[in-house]
């Protein structure tokens, strides 16, 4: 048997999504280059959905295939539904990963998730004042 | 396909195959045996052990046969720890770079109240003479240090080292696997005590390997039972695999001197061409290493995405990323060569073949040359480098 299934060399060969979105509204990067594995997510979200994808990655071959197939998984889905993807999901998108490969996936999952929460943390700063408007109104209703 | 990939097996050569075919056809008996089927098998088995002994400049008697290398290695020093203990010797020298047949075998006597000391081998990857003879001591009852490694082939002043040991009464266990049949190896000139071979790496068979033992010194078995090899070494012995290892030693010995020149020119072509991909470097020495062996690191990508896709493009190679070894860190030797992490895990080795040719080698650097700098087009850590954002290493 082959290391890896069809499905990791195909996306592995023929990376999906594959480069940087200059205006991303979240970014995330997870692994180090010491342990031998880096990935980077950028994401583009108009209306909680995402609309664009893209990635780069340091790392082995299923890593690159785990970073490629997440970002399919992703694009076009609503904020929640990214949020709530797993590696798991990942790694079964992909026919399977080698028991020693699966922390690649378990990146590729870490890296949206840090991506996701990178947009949230912007969008917070972006309606800060309203959102404590909206601490000051709720603390009202609690006083009453 | 191009394989170059000569340092973790070789492909039999047409003789040593024709001898393990024929043998295992015809002469099929146990060489224990006393009718003639099996007096021949003996009669083969005591030929290739005279052929070996040649090649190293031996005596017969000093060969026995293993399953390989790593067998060789484990008895060597397992008899070398037993020797010692005897005299209350517990301490034992080797390197930081050997194989892990050594390494794990040394691991084991540290367990057994043996102290190991593993001498540097610094940047250039080589043992130095005068670092050995500061670390030996009353106790110590081995040394042992490879003849050339296996990952970046630097060959180890192995002559030099030897005799040291020898003047100060110290057993010397050389791992030569990756050596015979490659370069000149002399147990008398280079005053090696025991040394380790693999038939599959000088175009023998998988499975056979042997370990020279100087007269008078007591092995301690691996294998118990029956009394093959003077009762050293249990098990029927492989003899089509023995003979095949000794045609194909016998090869290689004649044609060694002829082969390392054309390989060497060869192997510091592809040096050069690699050298010519920014911010990449050479591990180990230069010159001091062996004919076939180019082993470089290039920064900002990873080694085992290089290797499968250099395999798409037909070229087979191997590299020491963690992910290739299934551990999480990069390749001991890169590490105790005093690469870090981030390009240890960036490395390639090309073990070439001596019948590679120009073209070959040129193909070679431009696939590499176009398979690193696609990985590095979406490389992170690429990205910040060349950004600024972090410093160059290489």
């Amino acid at each position: 048997m082959a290391l890896y299934s069809d499905k990791v060399m195909d996306h592995f060969r023929n990376p999906r999504n594959v480069g940087v979105i200059e205006d991303a509204d979240g970014v995330g990067e997870v692994g180090n280059a010491k342990c031998g594995d880096i990935m980077k997510m950028y994401l583009k979200i108009d209306n909680d959905i995402i609309t664009d994808v893209k990635f780069e990655t340091f790392g082995c071959g299923s890593a690159i295939a785990s970073s490629s197939m997440a970002t399919e998984l992703i694009k076009g889905k609503p904020v929640s539904e990214a949020m709530a993807l797993t590696n798991k999901a990942v790694a079964e998108a992909l026919d399977g990963l080698p028991d020693y490969k699966m922390h690649c996936s378990v990146l590729a999952e870490e890296a949206i998730r840090n991506a996701l929460e990178d947009y949230e943390r912007k969008k917070g700063e972006e309606v800060s004042p309203q959102v404590n408007e909206d601490n000051g109104e709720s603390e009202g209703e609690s006083r009453n | 396909m191009i394989y170059a990939d000569n340092a973790a097996t070789t492909r039999m050569s047409d003789a040593a195959l024709n001898t393990l075919i024929e043998l295992s056809k015809e002469n099929y008996g146990n060489a224990s045996s006393l009718y003639s089927l099996g007096q021949r098998s003996k009669e083969v088995l005591e030929k290739a052990r005279e052929d070996i002994a040649a090649v190293i400049n031996a005596q017969p008697r000093e060969i026995l046969f293993t399953s390989g290398g790593s067998e060789a290695d484990n008895q060597a020093i397992r008899s070398a720890a037993e020797l010692g203990k005897a005299k209350g010797r517990k301490h034992i020298i080797s390197s930081a770079f050997e194989h892990h047949a050594v390494l794990h075998t040394l691991a084991k006597l540290e367990k057994e109240g043996f102290e190991v000391t593993l001498l540097p081998v610094h940047e250039d990857g080589l043992v130095r003479p005068e670092e050995l003879a500061a670390a030996i001591r009353e106790d110590t009852a081995l040394v042992t240090i490879m003849y050339a490694n296996n990952e970046i082939g630097t060959i180890q002043p192995i002559r030099e080292l030897g005799a040291i040991c020898r003047e100060r009464g110290v057993l010397f266990h050389t791992d030569a696997v990756q050596a015979i049949g490659h370069i000149s190896v002399d147990v008398e000139r280079d005053n090696i005590d025991m040394l380790s071979a693999s038939a599959h790496k000088f175009h023998g068979p998988k499975g056979s390997g042997f370990l020279y033992f100087r007269k008078g010194i007591r092995l301690t078995n691996i294998i118990e039972g029956g009394a093959q090899e003077r009762g050293k070494r249990a098990g029927t012995e492989n003899v089509p695999g023995i003979a095949a290892m000794a045609t194909a030693l016998t090869e290689a010995a004649a044609t060694l001197e002829e082969r390392a020149k054309v390989t060497r020119e060869k192997r510091d072509r592809l040096i050069k061409g690699l050298l010519e991909i920014p911010h990449s470097a050479l591990n180990g020495d230069a010159t001091k290493r062996l004919p076939s062996n180019v082993n470089f690191c290039f920064e900002g990508i990873e080694g085992e995405s290089l290797l499968l896709l250099l395999d798409d493009r037909g070229i087979a190679a191997s590299s020491g990323s963690a992910c290739t070894s299934g551990s999480l860190d990069p390749s001991h030797v890169l590490l105790a060569i005093g690469r870090v992490h981030d390009v240890a895990h960036g490395s390639l080795r090309l073990s070439i073949g001596d019948d590679i040719t120009d073209e070959e080698v040129d193909y070679i650097v431009k696939n590499v040359r176009e398979v690193v700098e696609y990985l590095r087009g979406f490389s992170p850590i690429w990205r910040d480098l060349t950004a600024g954002k972090k410093q160059f290493i290489l």
